[in-house]
């Protein structure tokens, strides 16, 4: 017995939505969830493409209201200016209310210890969960997605966070249908991705087909950079070169944007987003792979940090 | 245009999303299938590629193991099993598809059920050595019960049998047969070896007597949306919109997801639980003012009428509404490490609603081994799947799970600490009918 397949066209139901469609519409479905059952949600807002795209999608769940969440952006004094102005400029054009958490602040006031390293990306641990607790935020989105690495493929779209902000992996709740369990006792919160089905190259169609303004550094230009642990990091006044390190210039683009003592920018000639769409397609490697220095650590150390209350 | 340019173009050109799952123990080959297909559609990138062969070394291995690809935890890593659900991602120029990735042997039932809940396809595997076993029975009752709409039988390791036919045939029909008898509306059997990739991605040169398509061809080309004229249209209110600025002074929309079926500008609605009526006057689809909606579309329904209306009704048209219930039997499935227990006060969320609610009766328990049923267990645990009668303090619209995965669907919670205990599915399922001819059985004098 041979069971023969029934076999459709994929392109013949005019009903069948486009995997952005769908993406779209689950991601705009998670926004409403969150602000129909949480009194104080808060979108992080670094800057970067993922959060940028997750700002779009809110303005489009609620319009033509205003989105009814504040921004919080945990800087760690070593952003990149470029990134720091588009968010400044999104925030007043939007009309939207930012909170700022520093790393340097913390530094500063003897709360935290600069890393030998010079890395700051784990030290936003601190502030970021001191922000939620002293702000009473129950719920916290952000643009993390389950394509970039392992630990966070296994994270859940409600994600419950203890009073500590600690994830336990192995005591996640079962994610049934589209149906969220944000229920949470006085003092947790609820991490919520509504990107979490998304790929780097859906983010960028996505990007493309909206047609979302984004920071420069995400196209080719000429940077002064120097080489270290095999990536490209912006020279300045965070900490780099050092005297053994050299400068040089070079025409590079960010596939992502974070710290910059530990987010590589790679060789790129690409200066639109058909561009940049074309280079990530043909990549073989992945974003994080590329461009984190912090991943590289060790096997788990996104889940290491994620469980002490990192995104 | 280059060549590389006009396939990247071909890729990028508008596709469709399948979310499938798969299902099937260690010894299957479930992590070679994942593996495979993640692979060959050159969806895993050389630093991931680079890390597990560290990995592996570093274990003393001498092949890359392709389990660390997925095993994302420490200790999955450490044990070396996958401890929960895990969604993958991989694309070919015909779709996208989201991959629940689900284990094979630990905590089954509620991973199964997780994974298959979003699922519109389900791949199940089967040794060909062994053919269908109790595990086999197990999956394809999982699937029936959460009625994914496409099953797989991907029969492998066809390389051990030496590519026979006939040990296809015979574990296609016996699976087919048992499979449609719980209701399964479609079923596709594959004979595979994910090993040697015959039949995975590429077509396989060692078995000619198969005519259909490999498993990645079949994925790309099953239908992702169903008749929508056979859905009744369901809306849950998510959110009321009123932006109450100068330039929207009296804008009142209802934001949602459409749950199942179309909406239509002009149409008739009734609000459910309250049962009063209104037109649309307009559907705003992120943006965009459309005439007509349909599911899975996010959306704002702009009504003629200002009714009260809010966060947990549903908009149905008038003609086609669900009655309204406090009584809910359904069958569940238990999700969590404590019991659920009869007289147990519990939350039920359903849609956009969670109200109060009490378990009045656990009529039955099903063991999904064989089928059989056990009368008033008292209590469900980890794992059970089983009938329950559900009294809720408020009414709701609810659908037959059996007509709408959507609004059939509900989440019984602790409202202790919040966790979820059990995912229910309304009315009746193969789970029911076999009660009641045990309960026949049993009495027996009626004749």
């Amino acid at each position: 017995m041979t069971t023969v397949a029934h076999v459709h066209d994929s392109t013949d139901n005019p009903f069948a939505l486009s995997h952005l469609d769908s993406l779209e519409s689950e991601a705009v479905h998670i926004f409403r969830e969150v602000a129909g059952e949480f009194e104080r949600p808060v979108i992080l807002f670094s800057g970067g493409k993922d959060s940028i795209v997750m700002l779009h999608l809110a303005l489009k769940a609620f319009a033509p209201a205003a989105i009814p969440f504040t921004l919080l952006h945990v800087d760690t004094g070593h952003n990149f200016p470029e990134v720091l102005e588009y968010r400044d400029r999104v925030v007043a054009q939007h009309g939207l209310r930012l909170h700022v958490a520093s790393v340097q602040e913390y530094i500063d006031a003897g709360k935290l210890r600069e890393r030998p390293d010079g890395t700051r990306n784990p030290l936003q641990t601190v502030p970021l969960t001191e922000a939620i607790q002293q702000h009473r935020f129950d719920a916290v989105f952000g643009g993390g997605r389950r394509d970039e690495e392992k630990a966070r493929a296994k994270e859940r779209v409600f994600s419950l966070r203890d009073e500590f902000s600690q994830w336990d992996p192995r005591r996640q709740r079962p994610e049934l249908w589209q149906l969220y369990n944000g229920r949470h006792a006085a003092g947790e919160h609820v991490r919520v991705f509504p990107l979490s089905n998304w790929t780097e190259l859906d983010v960028w169609q996505y990007i493309q087909r909206e047609k979302i303004e984004l920071p420069e550094i995400y196209f080719a230009h000429e940077r002064e950079v120097f080489a270290r642990s095999g990536m490209w990091l912006t020279a300045g006044d965070w900490g780099g070169p050092k005297d053994t390190e050299s400068v040089e210039t070079r025409l590079i683009r960010y596939r992502t944007v974070g710290d910059m003592s530990c987010t590589g920018a790679v060789d790129s000639d690409a200066t639109t987003l058909d561009a940049v769409i074309a280079e990530i397609a043909a990549s073989r490697l992945t974003e994080r792979g590329a461009t984190r220095a912090d991943d590289k650590m060790s096997e788990a150390a996104m889940e290491d940090r994620k469980r002490e209350g990192y995104f | 245009m280059s060549t590389s340019t006009e396939q990247l173009s071909e890729q990028l050109a508008a596709t469709t999303l399948l979310r499938f799952a798969t299902a099937g123990s260690v010894d299957d080959g479930k992590s070679t299938l994942v593996g495979r297909l993640l692979h060959d559609s050159k969806s895993v990138l050389v630093d991931q590629l680079e890390a597990v062969e560290h990995a592996s070394r570093s274990r003393g291995q001498e092949a890359p193991d392709l389990a660390l690809l997925t095993d994302g935890l420490r200790a999955e890593r450490e044990q070396g099993i996958t401890i929960d659900v895990a969604y993958r991602y991989f694309a070919t120029p015909r779709r996208r598809f989201i991959l629940a990735d689900t284990p094979g042997h630990v905590q089954y039932t509620r991973n199964m059920v997780t994974g298959a809940s979003t699922a519109e396809l389900a791949v199940v595997l089967v040794d060909a050595r062994n053919g269908v076993v109790e595990q086999t029975r197990r999956h394809a009752a999982v699937a029936a019960l959460l009625r994914v709409p496409h099953v797989v039988l991907a029969v492998n390791k066809m390389d051990l049998v030496e590519y026979r036919e006939p040990v296809f045939a015979a574990i296609a029909e016996e699976f087919t047969t048992y499979a449609s008898e719980l209701g399964v509306p479609e079923i596709t059997a594959i004979p595979i070896s994910a090993l040697a990739g015959d039949n995975v991605v590429e077509p396989s040169a060692n078995m000619d007597w198969y005519g259909g398509p490999t498993v990645l061809e079949h994925l790309e080309t099953v239908p992702v949306s169903h008749d929508l004229t056979a859905c009744h249209a369901r809306f849950p209110v998510q959110y009321v919109i009123r932006p109450q600025t100068a330039e929207h002074p009296d804008y009142r929309g209802y934001a949602g997801q459409i749950a199942a079926g179309a909406f239509r500008v002009g149409e008739q609605i009734t609000v459910l639980p309250s049962g009063k009526t209104s037109t649309i006057t307009g559907i705003d689809a992120l943006g965009e003012s459309v005439d007509i909606a349909w599911a899975p579309q996010s959306v704002t329904i702009r009504l003629a009428d200002d009714i009260d209306i809010s966060r947990g009704d549903l908009l149905a048209p008038s003609g086609d509404a669900p009655a309204t219930t406090q009584d809910i039997e359904a069958t569940v499935c238990h999700v969590a490490d404590r019991a659920l227990a009869v007289g147990q006060r519990v939350l039920l969320k359903h849609t956009t609603r969670t109200v109060k609610a009490i378990v009045k009766e656990i009529p039955s328990r099903l063991t999904l081994d064989d089928l059989s049923q056990h009368p008033n267990p008292g209590q469900l645990v980890a794992n059970d799947i089983g009938r329950v009668v559900v009294r809720t303090a408020e009414p709701l619209a609810l659908d037959a799970y059996a007509d709408s995965r959507r609004t059939g669907s509900f989440l019984l919670i602790d409202p202790a600490d919040g966790t979820t205990l059990a995912a229910g599915m309304a009315g009746e399922s193969f789970a029911t009918a076999k009660a009641v001819s045990v309960v026949e059985d049993e009495e027996g004098w009626d004749f």
